[in-house]
């Protein structure tokens, strides 16, 4: 691994790399000799085309080759960004995504010609029901966030159902991630916190203060963010339904627990996967991800349309009439293409794999942990599969979190994630994945104990980095103050 | 088999420098009843080329159809830089740009991105993507709800998407908002006469450009509408249309939205698919998700960043503008790297022949007996309604035998829309004129 090699020039925008009147790429000609102006009406038409740059082909290529050079990635080194499950992404799974029989398929095809999509799709619902110990899934949402969201709607249409229309509250803990109280927002609820006890786990006698005939669910991440796992997520589940509303898990941090335990056996009610963490589809600098929403049975009638249906003779269909449906969360059946992906890492890994790849990810964690602890001090343990440190320690020398991360670029790693969760001060979260060797973790372990040795000695290399990289620091606060957010000629 | 690397040796050092003894003691806070067995419904691992073998065999189990199905998803070409440039790791196996100092490929994408969706729309300011046109189109109602705070229904005309529809009433059910549904006149337009009287009280009405039916609306028509019952435009695009028809901007939208599929992705049953959404400068600070944003590092150098992060949920949580996260960045760049390279001329091409193309369609297809047209008199873009002489799924269900997709039966949606005799049929450059001999001796057969 290599730092960043080349100058630190800006690269133009596409838009002034144009040249007007350059040729673009020749298109196929219409089938008739006719112009649009002959069959369109002319009061709908614009006097004048966008404005979209005009660039020969090999430019836009370089253009955006040079633009690749400038992102860190998981293909060039460690990623150790907390909560996100930055893993490698095998490269058969972006082979098979692309096969013609997946990528030419037109959703609106009838059953009967998308045999193959379809059963992969059945097929990969079974694996992962059986994954999370859940009775029934639905593919659909295309992100972490979107799952969450047909989850909260999913627990809504349940009490709904049942004429229980008193509940709008639901239970978060602080340390959830900041798509929960969003979601429930979003969902019409109003939020009720609590604060996590002194291991950082849920607090119980907190949960039970939270509790009413008012709650809808809680939302609870586990492992939670800390990386902690609820030792009393049973008695939390009893806690939850006691008082007649269901348990979410926010299955983020899945990557701990595939093949070693099932969510559904410890009461939870409904859960998302997050594929392009736990299963690893890319990630794609932002998207596309997609969050499958795994239920128990009584859940089930309130899935998003269509669903995929299996009939006796062995075929496919989807199926649109079900009357307690909450509907749907994207126009056709999600992200099919991450889905591919995912059905081919599984198929690779098979059950002894999925089990190997938690015990690898929670090895790698607690080692990382183990070696920078010392240092890094973790007010709430090692955890599984991530670790969450406490930088304020660092504070008399005049070095944030911040300063940390940015250092940590200069030697070519990626940061860890910065100030989350919430309930550890000056937070690095750290998540170095089961496809890291253990030399690139003591790499790794061994540039944040120089990094720490530096904050005491020599501040001034934390808080002036990164400078070795394509810029240096921004002012955030006066991009936003004066907002440009798109380029104007 | 799994991807984790370690050797025995390796596993056993870390075990030592960590303070246990087994792998299993790393898992001593999973109480010991709550761990499973062995996962028996899923297979034994395989090698990769068997796993190659088994999900290839899925995909030859789907037909590759002569395409004439449209309904938001369209056939367009797409030109071989943009797979070649998603497949680039740097893009592909990175993350949402948290570190702006090593991720300015992926920022500086997003403004080019964004620059270029209100290029296509008109519109003042973009952001980074959205999951689908249809959570867009949910998305700029909830936007309107907010910003119009007394007023709590939408309507939205019948020639929107239904998914669009479905979707938006998914997202706004749960807080009690009614999308209410304007009708159409005969030619397939919106009609404003009854849609007047629908207005008051209503956030926002949306519209599509062209609609469900294919037809072309008066957007400005519609922006009057609108804005005279107090309520906000909002058009959802095709945007390969844009390159021809006058912009939403253009014509006084409040809020743009998009399937963005046709720009550089392929249909692959769906998704990923991207959505875009565009708006006017004055709801910059309402807008969901992720937006990049121009800025100075402190050597003075110009960059981009991920700004007005306080609408956003990790920093604002219940109080976000939207609960997105992760959007779809890579199909964001999908779409940038086609529009740059069709470029002006080109995109105008490929929105030329699809005109074109279709309306040569539908000229041999109103030949045929029993085919009519559902909108007489409206006019459309790449994609036209027509009545049948038997049911449209049957038509589709037996010309797909045939290796045809003739179009897409207006009953199979979430929503049953003008009958079962009715089928939309679309066209892009891709048709040939050989393909429209194939479809027409298709149809005659079934």
């Amino acid at each position: 691994m290599q730092a960043f090699p080349f100058q630190p020039i800006p690269t133009p925008l596409i838009f002034e790399r144009s040249r007007e009147g350059r040729p673009g790429t020749a298109v196929p000609k219409p089938i008739v000799a006719r112009r649009a102006a002959d069959v369109l009406p002319k009061g709908a038409l614009a006097a004048t085309p966008p404005d979209l740059p005009e660039v020969p082909e090999f430019e836009v290529v370089r253009h955006y080759i040079e633009l690749s050079l400038k992102n860190h990635h998981v293909d060039r080194a460690l990623y150790p960004l907390g909560s996100c499950t930055m893993k490698y992404n095998p490269k058969v799974n972006e082979d098979m995504a692309r096969l013609p029989g997946f990528t030419g398929i037109h959703p609106m095809a009838p059953d009967e010609q998308v045999q193959g999509a379809l059963a992969l799709m059945y097929e990969l619902s079974e694996w992962l029901k059986e994954i999370c110990g859940m009775d029934a899934i639905t593919l659909q949402p295309a992100a972490g966030a979107q799952g969450e969201m047909t989850g909260i709607f999913l627990i809504a249409a349940y009490h709904k159902s049942r004429g229980d229309t008193a509940r709008n509250v639901v239970i978060i803990p602080d340390s959830a991630h900041g798509t929960n109280p969003a979601t429930s927002a979003l969902a019409g609820f109003t939020v009720r916190g609590i604060k996590s006890g002194p291991d950082g786990l849920t607090d119980l006698v907190a949960l039970k203060a939270a509790l009413g005939p008012d709650v809808v669910a809680l939302m609870l991440t586990n492992p939670s963010t800390i990386g902690r796992f609820e030792t009393q997520v049973v008695e939390i589940a009893k806690l939850v339904h006691d008082a007649g509303a269901l348990l979410y898990m926010d299955g983020a941090n899945m990557n701990a627990l595939i093949g070693i335990a099932k969510p559904g056996d410890f009461g939870v009610d409904a859960m998302h996967l997050n594929l392009h963490k736990t299963f690893s589809t890319p990630h794609g600098g932002g998207g596309p991800g997609s969050g499958p929403v795994a239920v128990k049975k009584f859940l089930e009638p309130f899935l998003p349309v269509p669903i995929i249906h299996k009939e006796k003779d062995g075929r496919y269909r989807r199926e649109w009439a079900r009357p307690q449906s909450i509907g749907k969360l994207h126009g056709y059946l999600g992200n099919f293409g991450v889905l591919v992906r995912a059905y081919t890492y599984i198929t690779r890994l098979g059950r002894e794999g999925i089990k190997h790849t938690a015990e690898g990810a929670v090895l790698n964690a607690n080692y990382l942990a183990a070696r920078i602890e010392s240092k890094y001090p973790m007010p709430y343990g090692r955890g599984m599969h991530e670790c969450v440190a406490d930088g304020s320690r660092f504070k008399e020398f005049g070095v944030k979190t911040l300063d940390i991360a940015k250092r940590l670029l200069e030697f070519g790693f990626h940061a860890p994630t910065v100030y989350f969760p919430l309930i550890v001060h000056e937070a690095l979260m750290i998540e170095p994945t089961e496809t890291a060797t253990k030399d690139e973790l003591d790499r790794f372990a061994d540039t944040m104990l120089q990094i720490a040795g530096e904050a005491e000695t020599s501040p001034e290399l934390l808080t002036g980095a990164p400078r070795n990289t394509p810029v240096s620091r921004f002012d955030e606060a006066a991009a936003a103050r004066s907002p440009n957010v798109r380029w104007k000629r | 088999m799994s991807y984790v690397p370690h050797s025995e040796a390796d596993v056993r050092a870390m075990l030592a420098t960590i303070g246990v003894k087994s792998l299993d003691d790393l898992f001593a806070s999973v109480p010991s009843g709550l761990r499973c067995g062995e996962l028996k419904g899923i297979p034994e691992g395989q090698s990769e080329w068997d796993t190659v073998r088994r999900v290839s065999a899925l995909a030859d189990r789907d037909a590759a159809l002569v395409c004439f199905g449209g309904a938001g998803l369209y056939d367009h070409y797409v030109p071989a830089t943009v797979d070649h440039i998603l497949r680039r790791s740097e893009f592909y196996t990175a993350y949402t740009p948290y570190q702006a100092e090593v991720s300015q490929g992926t920022l500086q994408v997003i403004y080019e991105f964004q620059t270029m969706v209100c290029q296509l729309t008109g519109m003042d300011v973009g952001q980074a993507s959205m999951y689908d046109g249809a959570s867009a189109c949910a998305e700029a109602a909830i936007l309107a709800g907010n910003v119009k705070k007394d007023r709590r229904d939408i309507v939205m005309a019948h020639t929107v998407h239904p998914h669009f529809r479905r979707v938006t009433e998914t997202y706004l059910h749960a807080t009690g908002r009614k999308v209410l549904s304007a009708p159409r006149s005969a030619d397939g337009t919106l009609d404003r006469a009854r849609t007047k009287a629908m207005l008051a009280g209503a956030s926002c009405l949306v519209v599509q450009q062209p609609n469900f039916l294919g037809v072309i609306e008066d957007l400005e028509a519609a922006a009057a509408l609108a804005h005279e019952a107090g309520a906000l435009l909002v058009v959802a695009v095709n945007p390969i249309a844009m390159a021809l028809l006058k912009t939403p901007g253009a014509c006084g939208a409040d809020i743009a939205v998009a399937e963005g599929q046709p720009l550089g992705i392929p249909m692959s049953f769906g998704g990923p698919v991207c959505g875009l959404f565009a708006a006017k400068q004055e709801f910059l600070r309402q807008m969901p998700g992720r937006i990049a944003g121009q800025a100075d590092d402190h050597d003075g150098r110009r960059g981009y960043v991920l700004t007005l992060q306080t609408r956003e949920q990790h920093i604002r949580r219940e109080k976000a503008t939207s609960n997105i996260c992760t959007n779809q960045a890579l199909l964001a760049l999908a779409v940038t790297v086609y529009l740059a390279t069709m470029g002006k001329q080109g995109l105008r091409g490929v929105a030329e022949a699809s005109a074109v193309n279709a309306h040569e369609v539908y000229d041999r297809m109103l030949k045929l007996p029993g085919y009519a047209p559902l909108c007489p008199g409206g006019a459309f873009f790449n994609e036209f309604a027509v009545t049948t002489p038997k049911p449209a799924s049957e038509i589709v269900h037996r010309a797909a035998q045939l290796g045809v997709l003739p179009g897409v039966a207006m009953d199979r949606f979430a929503y049953p829309l003008e009958g079962e005799n009715v089928m939309l049929v679309a066209a892009t450059e891709k048709r040939t004129a050989e393909d429209v001999d194939r479809l027409i001796d298709v149809l005659r057969q079934v």
